[in-house]
């Protein structure tokens, strides 16, 4: 589904990296590890298509995503190092206006149940939440996004306890039962296995 | 194609030394052309006297402040469509000599309208366009000043750059309303048809070579560049 | 689309809600300005009058330039501005929706509170029809235009004031042609010419600033 080609990416005149090329089919995860530093939130980026590689092509189904945009958006979610909640605002409110921005249909009820399965109260300010709660609140979206293929998370499990761990360790082999394909970066061992790892240099 | 092939930054080097050494003497030899028509040649003005001299710098100053805006437009637009180095680098090179004429135009202006008008500024169309000009070119060198990356850096100034040549007509135009509205602009800077054909000959000739001088010094200010940006 | 665009409208209005001090100064400011004229200059009736139009045309124009470093940078801080970008919704409709939004926020008020300014400086009371008809249809291009500045400075270290020797040259043939309408209103000449001129620049905004606004975000995300 998912094909990175011959990616070369600088960054302030350093070369991060360079002639990586890999595939990832439906029901795939792909572990990026790599030393901070090392190019692996650049290469997600890659993969969103919110950087463009100095060289080489990345490809959804054949076609070079640069030429799909708003197509390949849709078909993907991705959850950098900064939650992308707004601290004004309700985990509610915060989540169902990502679904709205992303196109996903998202009922009040399954908001909540989506909250809910992530142990967050509805209506705080997300600002009052603690550093834990903030990124499950943001991990949240994971839930609603079932029928978006491929996801792309920058440090999942960073700030998560052991039953937080644990949740979004089952939440990720689910999408990957049902067809979906994710690229997950991370420093600690996630405890789902990865179908195949990429070492940043 | 010669054209892409000369678009890598290090082809490119070599041939804007060559382009540099022939502007450089081409624009100096036409600039002592021009200045000698300008001074010694061009009859005495019935009206303005031997103020009016200042017109062989002043006018084509003038026109190389826009022509050189409109270059680096395009250029800014090469760079966002083709993606390619030396087009950012470029349109890089000649901000700095576009807000160099148009600080010119503008202070000659200014000296010649203190023996013509009584006064150093006047709120005229032209002056007043030329001046946010002006300020267009320093908003463009310092936008690029606060970007670190290079590429962000030519990227973003490129559309700061096209943003602002579809501005710079509308900034003309409405300063012109604006004053032919308020008070009839009480001289006009338009020379009258009947011109002495050796006073447009002078300016003609000074303003060719204005723009050689830009050409030789942009060329000169892209291979600094370029080696500033190890290519 | 039009659903993202909704969102993003309700999104920021409700953000505003939540900090409705951020908002409150920016038309504090606009109120200060117009009001530090008349103490440096004098309060001579007659001379005031002459300069209002351009007084509050000129205090429109900072304010809403104050508030535009709200309108993209904390959504950067936070990511939330990213997640846009990877939106259903092309980035050009997200950015118009994003100028609208802080046109009802920083602009629309503006217009409400002018013709206040217009009783301080003694503008006399047929006037500030025109006067807010001009702001009205000029803020919305000031809003557009200073999005694009705003975006194309995300992050930077320069700040609020090179957005505002970036914008600020945009932001002239605004302000003539929006104080020039009420001038001439004043002068018994009719503005509609100067009100003309800027309906057309907001069209042109309007059209074009979305795309600029959308390639300098994608530029600053990189």
């Amino acid at each position: 589904m998912l094909e990175a080609a011959d990616l070369h990416c600088e960054r302030g005149g350093r070369v991060l990296f360079e002639r990586l090329s890999f595939r990832l089919e439906a029901g795939e995860f792909l572990r990026v590890s790599g030393a901070n530093g090392s190019g692996k939130t650049s290469l997600l980026r890659v993969l969103c298509g919110l950087l463009t590689p100095s060289r080489g092509c990345v490809r959804w189904k054949g076609e070079p995503v640069a030429a799909l945009r708003e197509e390949y958006a849709r078909q993907l979610v991705y959850l950098g190092h900064a939650p992308a909640v707004k601290g004004d605002l309700t985990a509610e409110e915060n989540l169902s206006i990502a679904c709205t921005l992303a196109g996903v249909a998202a009922s009040r009820d399954a908001v909540k149940s989506a909250l809910a399965r992530f142990a967050l109260p509805h209506d705080v300010p997300v600002r009052r939440l603690s550093q834990g709660q903030r990124r499950r609140a943001a991990l949240a979206r994971l839930a609603l996004s079932g029928a978006v293929p491929l996801w792309l998370l920058d440090e999942p499990f960073a700030a998560l306890d052991t039953e937080g761990i644990e949740r979004l360790g089952a939440l990720l082999s689910g999408h990957a039962e049902k067809g979906g394909a994710i690229v997950f970066t991370t420093h600690q061992d996630p405890g789902i296995a990865a179908t195949r790892t990429l070492e940043l240099a | 194609m010669k054209w892409f092939w000369y678009a890598s930054p290090q082809t490119f080097y070599p041939l804007a030394g060559r382009i540099a050494r022939w502007s450089a003497l081409g624009a100096a030899v036409l600039a002592v052309c021009g200045l000698y028509i300008g001074f010694f040649v061009a009859p005495t003005d019935a009206q303005q006297g031997e103020a009016y001299r200042i017109i062989f710098i002043h006018v084509p100053a003038a026109w190389m402040s826009m022509f050189i805006y409109v270059v680096m437009a395009v250029w800014s637009a090469l760079c966002l469509a083709l993606n390619t180095r030396l087009s950012g680098m470029m349109a890089a090179a000649l901000a700095p000599t576009g807000a160099l004429f148009t600080f010119i135009a503008l202070w000659t202006g200014s000296l010649w309208g203190k023996p013509t008008w009584g006064t150093y500024w006047v709120w005229d169309a032209r002056l007043t366009s030329e001046l946010i000009l002006l300020f267009l070119y320093l908003g463009f060198i310092a936008l690029r000043a606060s970007i670190d990356d290079p590429r962000r850096a030519d990227r973003a100034a490129a559309v700061l750059a096209i943003v602002g040549v579809v501005n710079v007509p509308i900034i003309y135009y409405s300063v012109q309303w604006w004053n032919t509205l308020h008070q009839g602009a009480s001289v006009s800077l338009t020379r009258a048809p009947s011109m002495a054909a050796t006073m447009l000959a002078g300016m003609l000739v000074m303003a060719l070579a204005f723009w050689l001088y830009a050409i030789a010094v942009s060329m000169v200010r892209v291979r600094c560049i370029i080696r500033e940006r190890g290519e | 689309m039009l659903a993202a665009a909704r969102c993003v409208v309700y999104r920021d209005l409700l953000l505003a809600l939540r900090r409705r001090g951020d908002v409150a100064v920016a038309l504090l400011f606009f109120v200060i300005v117009a009001s530090l004229f008349p103490l440096g200059i004098g309060a001579e009736p007659n001379l005031l009058r002459s300069i209002a139009p351009g007084v509050i045309w000129v205090a429109a124009l900072l304010s809403s330039m104050l508030s535009l470093g709200r309108l993209f940078a904390a959504d950067y801080d936070d990511g939330t501005l990213e997640q846009m970008l990877l939106g259903a919704a092309p980035l050009g409709v997200v950015a118009a929706a994003k100028a609208f939004a802080h046109w009802l926020v920083a602009g629309l008020p503006l217009v409400a509170i002018a013709p206040l300014i217009a009783l301080q400086y003694d503008l006399g009371a047929g006037l500030w029809g025109i006067l807010a008809l001009s702001l009205l249809v000029g803020t919305p291009v000031l809003s557009l235009l200073g999005a694009v500045g705003a975006a194309l400075t995300l992050g930077l270290r320069g700040g609020g004031v090179l957005l505002s020797l970036l914008v600020l040259p945009l932001y002239v043939p605004v302000l003539i042609m929006g104080a020039g309408a009420v001038e001439m209103a004043a002068a018994g000449l009719g503005g509609g010419g100067q009100l003309l001129v800027l309906g057309a620049m907001l069209v042109l905004a309007a059209a074009f600033a979305p795309w600029a606004i959308a390639a300098a975000l994608r530029i600053s995300l990189e």
